[in-house]
C-alpha cells in the first residue's frame, strides 16, 4: 500500500473517537514502551559512567548510573600503554574488512546462480548450502578438522573462513537479485555479453541495497566475533578487540601486563573501570555507525523473515 | 548414470560460467562444513591426535555409555531443552507484544526512537552483555548489591546461587533478541490491509478484540516460522550466550550447564574427546531427526507453513 494512502488512512483511524479500552491499551503501551527501551539503554549508561569513575569509589560503593567521583584515570592508562589496543584494533579492521569483502562477493556470486531459472542444479545447490543448517559435524569435530588437517590453528584465516558465507545471508541476497527484471540478463545476452560481464556490469550495479544490507551483517558478525579467536588463535598479538577485552575480563594476566607496561603496581591498576573503558572502547564504534545503519538492518531482517 | 553424467556435462557446458561463480562457495562450504561432518565417526572411536580421526582405533558405544551413566549426559541434555522451551517462549512472547504496541501506537517519534533503542542490544557483542551482567551481579563491586547494601539490606552473592541464573539468563536473552524478533512480527502487522482495521473498528471492534481477531491470525504463520525454527535447534545451547553470563563458574554448573559449553570445557581441558564427540554425535543427529519429523507433520497438516 502506498505510503501516503497509509497515513491517511492512520488519520482516519485516530478520529475514531476513543474507548476506554483503546485508552488502557495506549496506556500500558506507552508506559510498557518507554521501561523496555530504558532497559535497553541502562547497561550502556552503567558501562559509560562506571568507566569514568573512579576507581576507590567502585570500591566502596560499586557501579552506578552517574560517576560518583569522575575520573579518566581508565582512560588515561588506556591511551598511555596503546600498542595492544591499536594492535587488536587493527586485527578487528582487518578480518572485518577482509571477511566482508571476499564474503561479499561470494554470496553475490552464489545468489546469481541460484537465482539463475535456467540453470538446471539451482535447486540442488540451494540444497547442498541449505542442509548446512540442518545438520553439522558439532564442535568437536569441527575444532579437530580445522586444527589437524586444516591447520588453522593461530592463523588468521581460522577468524575469517568460519564466517565468510552463510545461508541466511545467501537467501536473503538471492531475493534481493530476484527483484531485477530477467529481460535485462536475456536483452544484454543477445547483445552478446558474457556471463561475467553481466554479472559485474548489470546485476552487480543494481543489487547495491543488497550488498549494503549482507555487508553490515558480515561486518558485525566480524567485528563482534571472539569465539573463534578463544578457540584458534594463541598469540595475543593476533586478538581481535572482543577477545582482547574477554581475555582482560577474565585474566589477572592480562591486567598484570597492562600493569608493567605503565609502570605500576598492579593492585594500583584500576580494574574495575579500565574493564569497563575497554568495553566502551570496543563498542563505541558500533553505537556510533548504528544510527545510520539500522535501517539496513531492519530492511535484511524483514527480508530474511519473509522467506526464511 | 551415464545418461546423468552426460545431462550434467551437457549442463556444464552450457553453464561453464555459472559453475565457475558457485564453485567458490561451493568448495568452502565443502571443506568447512561438509567435511568436518565425517569426524562425526569419533564419536565410536577412542581418539588418539597422533592417529588423527580416521586412525583412531573403534571403541564401539562405549563413549555413550560413559557419557549418559556419569549422570552428566542427561544433565546437559535437561538444561539444554529446557533453556531453550524457556527462551523460545519468553522472547518471542515479549517479540509479539512489543511490536502489537509499536504497531498500535500512533505518536511518530516515540516509535521510532523506540524501534531504535530496543534493537541496540543485538549489535552488541555477548562479551560486553557479559561485562554488564558482571557489573550489575558480581558481589563487590555489583549495582543491585551496591542498591540492597543502601537499602539497610543483606547482599546476595548471586554468583553462588545457582537458583537465579535460569532467571537472568532468559532475561538478557529476550531482551538481547527482542528489537530483532519485533522487527519480524512488525513487517508481518504492517502486511495487513488497513482497511480491515477501519472497518471492524467503526463495526464497534474495540482494540483487544482488533487484535485478537485480525493482528494475531495475521502473524500466525510468523510465529510459527519462529517456533520451526527454534525447534530444530532445541538440543544446541546458544554457547556465546551461556560462556559470557555464566562463564567457567564451577558452582553454577548444575544450573546453567548446556552441551555446548560441557562439550567446549572438555575440548579446552583435552578431556576425553571421544566422550565430548559422542556429546555432539547425538546433539547434531537428534536435532536432525527432531527438525525433520516436526517439519514433516507441519508440512502434512498444512504446506504453506513447513519449512522445507
Amino acid at each position: 500500500m502506498a505510503a501516503e494512502e497509509k497515513a491517511e488512512s492512520e488519520d482516519r483511524m485516530k478520529k475514531i473517537k476513543l474507548s476506554t479500552s483503546s485508552k488502557v491499551f495506549y496506556g500500558i503501551s506507552y508506559v510498557f514502551l518507554a521501561l523496555l527501551a530504558i532497559t535497553c539503554l541502562l547497561p550502556f549508561l552503567i558501562m559509560v559512567s562506571g568507566s569514568f569513575t573512579s576507581e576507590q569509589w567502585i570500591r566502596f560503593n560499586g557501579y552506578g548510573l552517574w560517576p560518583g567521583e569522575f575520573s579518566t584515570e581508565a582512560y588515561s592508562i588506556i591511551f598511555k600503554a596503546p600498542q595492544r589496543i591499536l594492535k587488536a584494533y587493527g586485527v578487528s579492521i582487518f578480518i572485518t574488512v577482509v571477511g566482508t569483502a571476499v564474503g561479499l562477493i561470494l554470496t553475490a556470486l552464489t545468489a546469481y546462480v541460484i537465482s539463475r531459472k535456467d540453470f538446471k542444479y539451482r535447486n540442488v545447490l540451494s540444497f547442498f548450502f541449505y542442509f548446512t543448517t540442518l545438520f553439522n559435524g558439532g564442535m568437536v569435530s569441527t575444532y579437530i578438522f580445522y586444527i589437524q588437517y586444516l591447520h588453522l590453528k593461530d592463523n588468521y584465516l581460522a577468524l575469517i573462513l568460519p564466517g565468510l558465507f552463510n545461508v541466511f545471508y545467501l537467501l536473503i541476497m538471492r531475493t534481493f537479485v530476484d527483484s531485477i527484471p530477467v529481460a535485462l540478463i536475456e536483452s544484454a545476452k543477445l547483445d552478446g555479453a558474457g556471463e561475467w560481464r553481466i554479472f559485474f556490469t548489470i546485476i552487480l550495479p543494481l543489487l547495491k541495497s543488497g550488498l549494503a544490507t549482507i555487508g553490515l551483517f558480515l561486518a558485525l558478525g566480524y567485528w563482534n566475533d571472539w569465539y573463534n579467536a578463544m578457540l584458534y588463535m594463541n598469540t595475543e598479538d593476533k586478538y581481535p578487540l572482543q577477545y582482547m577485552l574477554y581475555s582482560i575480563q577474565q585474566q589477572t594476566q592480562a591486567l598484570a601486563r597492562i600493569a608493567s607496561q605503565v609502570g605500576i603496581q598492579v593492585a594500583n591498576l584500576p580494574s574495575n573501570s579500565l574493564k569497563l573503558a575497554m568495553a566502551v572502547v570496543a563498542t563505541g564504534p558500533i553505537v556510533i555507525v548504528y544510527p545510520f545503519v539500522q535501517k539496513y538492518f531492519v530492511k535484511g531482517i524483514t527480508v530474511g523473515s519473509v522467506k526464511g | 548414470m551415464s545418461r546423468h553424467f552426460k545431462s550434467f556435462s551437457e549442463e556444464f557446458k552450457k553453464h561453464k560460467a555459472l559453475f565457475a561463480m558457485a564453485a567458490p562457495a561451493f568448495v568452502l562450504v565443502l571443506i568447512m562444513q561438509y567435511l568436518p561432518m565425517t569426524g562425526l565417526v569419533l564419536a565410536f572411536k577412542s581418539y588418539r591426535y597422533d592417529k588423527g580421526v580416521f586412525g583412531s582405533a573403534w571403541n564401539g558405544f562405549e563413549n555413550f555409555r560413559y557419557l549418559f551413566s556419569s549422570g552428566t549426559g542427561w544433565l546437559i541434555t535437561k538444561n539444554t531443552i529446557l533453556y531453550n522451551l524457556l527462551n523460545l517462549f519468553t522472547s518471542q512472547l515479549l517479540a509479539i507484544i512489543v511490536a502489537i504496541m509499536i504497531s498500535e501506537i500512533h505518536l511518530k517519534y516515540f516509535k521510532k526512537f523506540t524501534q531504535s533503542v530496543i534493537l541496540l542490544p543485538y549489535f552488541i557483542s555477548w562479551v560486553v552483555v557479559g561485562v554488564f551482567i558482571f557489573g550489575l551481579f558480581n558481589y563487590e563491586t555489583g549495582m543491585i548489591d551496591g542498591i540492597m547494601k543502601a537499602a539497610g539490606q543483606q547482599p546476595v552473592n548471586f554468583y553462588s546461587t545457582p537458583a537465579i541464573w535460569p532467571v537472568i539468563i532468559c532475561v538478557f536473552n529476550s531482551w538481547k533478541w527482542v528489537g530483532y524478533n519485533s522487527v519480524i512480527y512488525i513487517a508481518a502487522i504492517t502486511g495487513v490491509d488497513s482497511e480491515i482495521h477501519e472497518a471492524a473498528a467503526i463495526d464497534g471492534a474495540t482494540i483487544f478484540q482488533r487484535i485478537k481477531y485480525i493482528t494475531i491470525p495475521s502473524i500466525r504463520p510468523t510465529i510459527i516460522t519462529m517456533i520451526l525454527l527454534q525447534v530444530g535447534r532445541i538440543l544446541r545451547g546458544d554457547f556465546e550466550m551461556f560462556y559470557q553470563i555464566v562463564g567457567n563458574n564451577g558452582q553454577l554448573f548444575n544450573a546453567t550447564d548446556v552441551i555446548d559449553t560441557y562439550v567446549f570445557r572438555s575440548l579446552l581441558q583435552n578431556a576425553d574427546i571421544g566422550m565430548t564427540a559422542a556429546a555432539t554425535f547425538y546433539q547434531s543427529v537428534l536435532c536432525f531427526v527432531i527438525i525433520m519429523i516436526v517439519n514433516g507433520i507441519v508440512k502434512h497438516i498444512d504446506a504453506d507453513y513447513a519449512l522445507f
